[in-house]
């Protein structure tokens, strides 16, 4: 090994294409041993797609992967441990209704007794301070605890390179550091880390390299820790953004949507409940909701637009009227559109026209039905009209959702729902997965539409999203929402706190957080 | 590999209407070969099996009346199918509409009058549809998997048919016969074309049939169905509920398959008998799928399967083949239909480029 | 004389429960992987008419099932091509298979209506197997032993073997299987292949043991109680035994009941019996999901890998 290679895996000119996609265009980098390297860039940068030609699932069109300095063929994820490579996947590959053990015991190659893989689980545990029973069955755990199950059994096969996909995203900041922990004692060890993330400090504070992929290209290297998250911010998203036209503003109109004291209880065995959620929302205002995903966007987004009504209808206040126990379908005609955060199979039904799709959300408002029948020319103009006014990349209405690019479709989205001229608009994610010229088109309807006197509220994972087109925002952690803060005023760190769940009683700690990080 | 699968970007509608096509020509050319390596002629099979009813006038009447309690039940499962509930239990919701009006019809054996048939109609559809709503109540309250429950309702249903017949149902006057007495004028379809044995229930089933096409396609309802089948989160986004779709879908698959049994009962049978399940509630599930779940293809699709009964009848006198022998037919269509769907998401493509690049 | 009657109806309630059981141990390691095979009374049939047919050919019982489980895992290959690899419809798929192996079944079947053969029976010296008393223990069919050390074997198989474990995974979630590396299709591939082999044995158990002859229809729709044992025992091999034996019993009991006529239960209901239960069974399954007995979570779901 000394002189065949200084690095542990290299890849050269990797190229892997879907239909109507380049997901990965000749990407190259190469990772030493012990190196942590971070693999950066937004949702749908082609990171995933690559992590899983390293691990066998798929196989390039093109290039080279060199393992120690000799090229291989990585046939299957059983291959890759065969050399030493590990993986965490972001979509745990976790069997519910089995135990601990037998989870673990299933990403193990060898055949080993029950009691030895007990006896060796413990020990990694120890060694790495990682806590689980190997006798639970997994559907009782916890998120953090099933991610544990995966690094657990990655270690468990002595791994050279372990590769994490976006491993923080499900967790609280006291795991991340514990997890951080984790991962600099393994890298200490000589094991490579490809930790591919899109959080700009995680990587600095973790990493020791960092490739920056955009759009299925490479278009960076860099040591995270002698940039700027500017600089890398940069490099990730492109310097191409649109700057987004929007007033500072500070007179709204009266309050049109208004949550009071709303509880609700979580759904299943991994709902998150929401408790004592308040907040308002004034005409003219756009207003965000923060925080690290899973901590109850889903249920808060479900419950504001109607999918799950609630009993205690004066909770949720629409222009003065208690709204809360109504379904989606009175909330809509009462003037609440709703985005919700998936595209595919929740705001759009992937083998349904435009058309029908439009005819989804929009018949009632836009009168594309009548006594139970469908009007389809009507939904066909309707259609048309969102096409053109939104610049969707289509062939036509009767084209399915499917057909269309990510950012395509979600203007598509979008627009159905800001063309109905809704009174509070209610979107969740509106820029994930898309391309920046889509996402600076998205935000500035936005913007627009608050223009006109509706009330928007925005639930994002993405800060910076949020920072630039809303006037105040709040931050969701475990199912409760923080105290209202008023863009401009608020500093990213105090945000990064509240995601972080120090949360309890935010109108006491509310000065000090803000002495402490005035700038 | 030199030919494999690329995936269309959208699934082709040519291929969508051919490969039914494909399906049917397919079956008859390998089910001739199939028949003649087991030692009978083939082609005189397929020939009397798929032919013959088509060119003897004389048999149009039968596939009339096949045709219609097939297409009937099937565009209701349809409807289901299409809402991804997968009522698999017709065969028993058929039976159990068939009691039900024949209730009606013992009920009122002494009685005479324009509203009795009606009644039995309605009453055989109730009848299909609660028998239906046992598997809906499971599947919506408790989330018990629909295809094993309705599937387990239609061999109880079989019981109950063949207790009635032995015990509280028995003609008294049948000589202890395990059967009904047999329905009186009142209580039978009419003729429809005099002379023959095409009853009233036949067109009624194409009229339904036709009905559900614009339902399906022009109601709210039908878009409600298809988009609970296809994506239960934007339903729900779109302000449907996925409970009442499985209800409503539930209790028209029932309702349908009850009223082909009524239709059954009144029309050929004019009775109740133990032999009265023939397998229709299955063969209707061929037939949903042969016609794309789509009104008009499966009104063609039952015909199909209609001329392969009729022919298989044919058959059997004409070549001494034994009844169960159409079924090898009918099930291959479905075989090579399911076979040749992947033409709809796919293409065929040569591939020559990989070759090349695993030899460099 | 009372101990004669005793063991006769033993006797008669294991016979009558061991095609079902067998059946139903290929159903279970089928649905174990994630597949709903609806065609066992169709391969069962295949199975019974070609052991038939090659016994009273060669005269060699074990030919004949042996030949028998290849022909009827020929056709559960049918299926599996045509939902594994083409992800057709399960339901669908599975319907066709029994609609197609009652016809071939029939078509082949018609020369040998009416023929005999031995009987395949006890492997025991006569003395043992013909005793009065111990009969009970020695007078079975070889295939009666055979479904016993299966069902051993399945329940072992499944609880402490890594092929066993790979298999519920692959039924518990396919898309975790694929990622950390095993072939979904592969595994059911071989799940579905077992299945119909022992479909196969169960048709022959009909076949060469129960009657021994063909006809029409032989099983008679024994293979749908075989699927509604396998949900009746809540996927459990063990439970299946014990499901197999009650179910024989009742079909025994049914058939007494009309034989003598006895009017404390009808014999309809006797007969609607295992359907009833198992839907009982279905629900109670459902109340209480967290014991460990719910149903595959990948059942009848087709399965497309990403390339």
């Amino acid at each position: 090994m000394t002189d065949k290679s200084n690095y542990r895996i290299e890849l050269d000119e990797i190229t892997k294409s879907f239909p109507g996609v380049l997901a990965n265009d000749r990407v190259s980098f190469a990772i030493k041993p012990g190196e942590i390297h971070a693999l950066l860039g937004e949702n749908g940068a082609g990171k995933s797609t690559l992590v899983k030609m390293i691990y066998g699932i798929m196989q390039p069109d093109e290039g080279e992967i060199r393992w120690e300095g000799e090229a291989i063929k990585v046939a299957n994820p059983k291959a890759a441990r065969k050399l030493g490579v590990g993986m965490v996947f972001q979509h745990f590959s976790l069997f519910d209704a089995m135990t601990v053990l037998e989870n673990i015991a299933l990403g193990m190659d060898a055949k080993i007794s029950q009691n030895l893989l007990e006896e060796k689980i413990r020990e990694v545990m120890d060694v790495y301070g990682l806590m689980l029973d190997p006798h639970r069955v997994v559907s009782t755990l916890s998120v953090g605890e099933r991610q544990r199950i995966e690094i657990v059994r990655a270690l468990l096969l002595n791994p050279r390179l372990l590769i994490m996909d976006e491993p923080t995203s499900v967790l609280t900041p006291q795991e991340v550091a514990q997890l951080f922990e984790t991962l600099r004692k393994l890298s200490a060890t000589g094991c490579s880390i490809l930790y591919i993330s899109h959080k700009l400090h995680e990587i600095k504070e973790l990493c020791d390299q960092a490739t920056i992929l955009r759009g299925g290209k490479v278009v960076g290297e860099c040591d995270p820790k002698q940039e700027t998250s500017k600089s890398m911010a940069e490099m990730m998203i492109g310097g191409d953004l649109k700057q987004i036209e929007k007033d500072v503003k500070t007179e709204f109109g009266d309050p049109r949507f208004v949550v009071d004291d709303l509880s609700q209880p979580g759904e299943g065995d991994f709902g998150v409940a929401l408790s004592n959620i308040s907040f308002s929302v004034r005409a003219g205002e756009i207003f965000g909701i923060a925080g690290v995903a899973g901590n109850g966007q889903n249920e808060l987004s479900m419950a504001l637009s109607g999918e799950i009504p609630t009993v205690n209808a004066a909770t949720i206040k629409l222009d003065g009227k208690p709204v809360a126990d109504q379904n989606i379908l009175q909330r809509r005609k009462h003037g609440l559109c709703a985005v919700p955060e998936e595209r595919n199979g929740h705001a759009a039904v992937v083998d349904f026209s435009l058309s029908d799709n439009a005819i989804l959300t929009a018949r009632e408002r836009m009168n594309l039905a009548s006594g139970g029948l469908i009007k389809h020319s009507e939904a066909r103009s309707y259609t048309d009209d969102v096409i053109s006014t939104f610049g969707v990349k289509t062939t036509g209405s009767a084209s399915p959702a499917g057909s269309l690019s990510g950012g395509n479709l979600q203007k598509f989205v979008v627009g159905r729902e800001i063309m109905q001229n809704p009174d509070v608009l209610l979107i969740s994610q509106p820029t994930w997965g898309v391309d920046a010229g889509a996402a600076a088109a998205i935000h500035q309807a936005i913007v627009d539409l608050a223009e006109n006197g509706s009330a928007i509220i925005v639930i994002s994972q993405d800060l910076d999203e949020l920072l630039a087109i809303c006037d105040e925002m709040a931050v969701i952690n475990e199912g409760k929402l923080s105290k209202t803060l008023k863009v401009g005023e608020a500093s990213v760190d105090e945000i990064g706190l509240l995601m972080g769940g120090v949360h309890g009683e935010p109108n006491t700690n509310q000065d000090s957080v803000e002495n402490a990080h005035a700038h | 590999m030199l030919i494999e699968l690329e995936k269309r970007k959208e699934p082709s509608q040519t291929m969508l209407y051919l490969t039914p096509v494909i399906a049917v020509l397919a079956t008859m050319i390998v089910g001739g070969i199939l028949f003649t390596l087991i030692g009978h002629n083939g082609f005189a099979a397929v020939k009397e099996i798929f032919i013959t009813p088509i060119i003897d006038t004389h048999k149009w009447q039968d596939l009339g009346i096949k045709a219609a309690p097939l297409i009937l039940i099937a565009v209701g499962l349809s409807i289901g199918f299409r809402a991804n509930v997968w009522n698999i239990g017709a065969e028993g919701q058929y039976i159990v509409g068939g009691l039900a009006g024949t209730g009606i019809a013992l009920l009122t054996w002494e009685l005479e009058g324009w509203w009795i048939l009606p009644l039995m109609c309605i009453a055989g559809a109730i009848g299909g549809a609660l028998y239906a709503s046992i598997p809906a109540f499971l599947k919506t309250k408790l989330n018990v998997n629909e295809i094993l429950s309705s599937l387990m309702l239609t061999y109880a249903s079989i019981q109950l048919l063949y207790y009635l017949m032995r015990g509280p149902w028995k003609d008294p006057e049948g000589f202890n016969f395990p059967q009904t007495r047999l329905f009186n004028d009142s209580q039978i379809l009419p003729e429809i074309i005099p002379g023959t044995i095409v009853h009233l229930g036949v067109p009624l089933a194409f009229i339904i049939a036709i009905i559900a096409w614009f339902v399906m396609s022009k109601s709210i309802f039908g878009f409600q169905i298809r988009v609970v089948g296809s994506a239960p989160a934007a339903a729900r986004y779109g302000g449907f509920s996925a409970k009442r779709t499985i209800w409503m879908a539930m209790l028209i698959g029932g309702g349908f398959a009850g009223l082909a049994g009524i239709f059954e009962a009144a029309g050929p049978f004019q009775q109740m008998v133990p032999q009265f399940p023939t397998g229709y509630g299955f063969t209707a599930i061929i037939v949903a799928f042969l016609g794309r779940l789509h009104p008009i293809g499966i009104i063609l699709g039952g015909l199909v399967l209609a001329v392969s009964y009729v022919g298989g009848e044919i058959a059997q006198t004409s070549l001494g083949l034994p009844n169960a022998a159409a079924g090898i037919f009918q099930a291959m269509m479905l075989f090579f239909l399911l076979a040749t769907d992947i033409l709809v998401k796919y293409r065929l493509k040569l591939n020559v480029a990989n070759q090349a690049g695993d030899a460099s | 004389m009372n101990d004669t009657i005793i063991i006769s109806i033993i006797m008669t309630v294991i016979g009558a429960s061991t095609p079902i059981l067998l059946a139903a141990l290929g159903e279970l390691i089928v649905e174990k992987s994630g597949v709903l095979n609806l065609g066992i009374e169709g391969m069962m049939l295949i199975g019974a008419v070609v052991g038939f047919a090659v016994t009273l050919t060669t005269g060699f019982h074990v030919l004949g099932i042996v030949i028998a489980m290849l022909a009827s895992t020929l056709s559960a290959m049918l299926f599996a091509y045509l939902t594994l690899t083409l992800t057709a419809n399960q339901v669908a798929t599975g319907l066709a298979l029994t609609i197609f192996g009652i016809g071939i079944s029939s078509l082949m079947g018609e020369p040998y209506v009416g023929k005999t053969i031995e009987i395949f029976s006890s492997w025991f010296p006569a003395s043992l197997a013909e005793h009065p008393q111990l009969r009970v223990i020695f007078g079975y069919s070889p295939l009666v032993y055979l479904s016993l050390i299966l069902t051993v074997s399945v329940s072992y198989f499944l609880k402490k073997t890594r092929a066993g474990l790979i298999l519920r995974a692959v039924g518990e979630s396919d898309t975790s299987a694929h990622s950390i590396g095993y072939s979904v299709i592969g595994v059911r591939y071989a799940a579905v292949a077992f299945g119909g082999a022992m479909a196969g044995l169960a048709g022959c158990y009909f076949s060469l043991v129960l009657t021994p002859l063909w006809s029409e229809e032989l099983t008679a729709g024994r293979g749908w109680i075989a699927l509604a044992l396998v949900v009746f025992a809540a996927w459990k091999p063990s439970r299946l035994l014990f499901g197999a034996y009650l179910f024989g019993a009742i079909m025994t009991l049914e058939l007494h009941a009309k034989a003598a006529g006895f009017s404390f239960i009808a014999p309809e209901l006797l007969a609607a019996m295992p359907y009833l239960a198992t839907i009982v069974v279905l629900a109670l399954i459902s109340l209480r999901k967290s014991s460990g007995l719910a149903a595959p979570a990948c059942l009848a779901k087709p399965f497309k890998p990403s390339t």
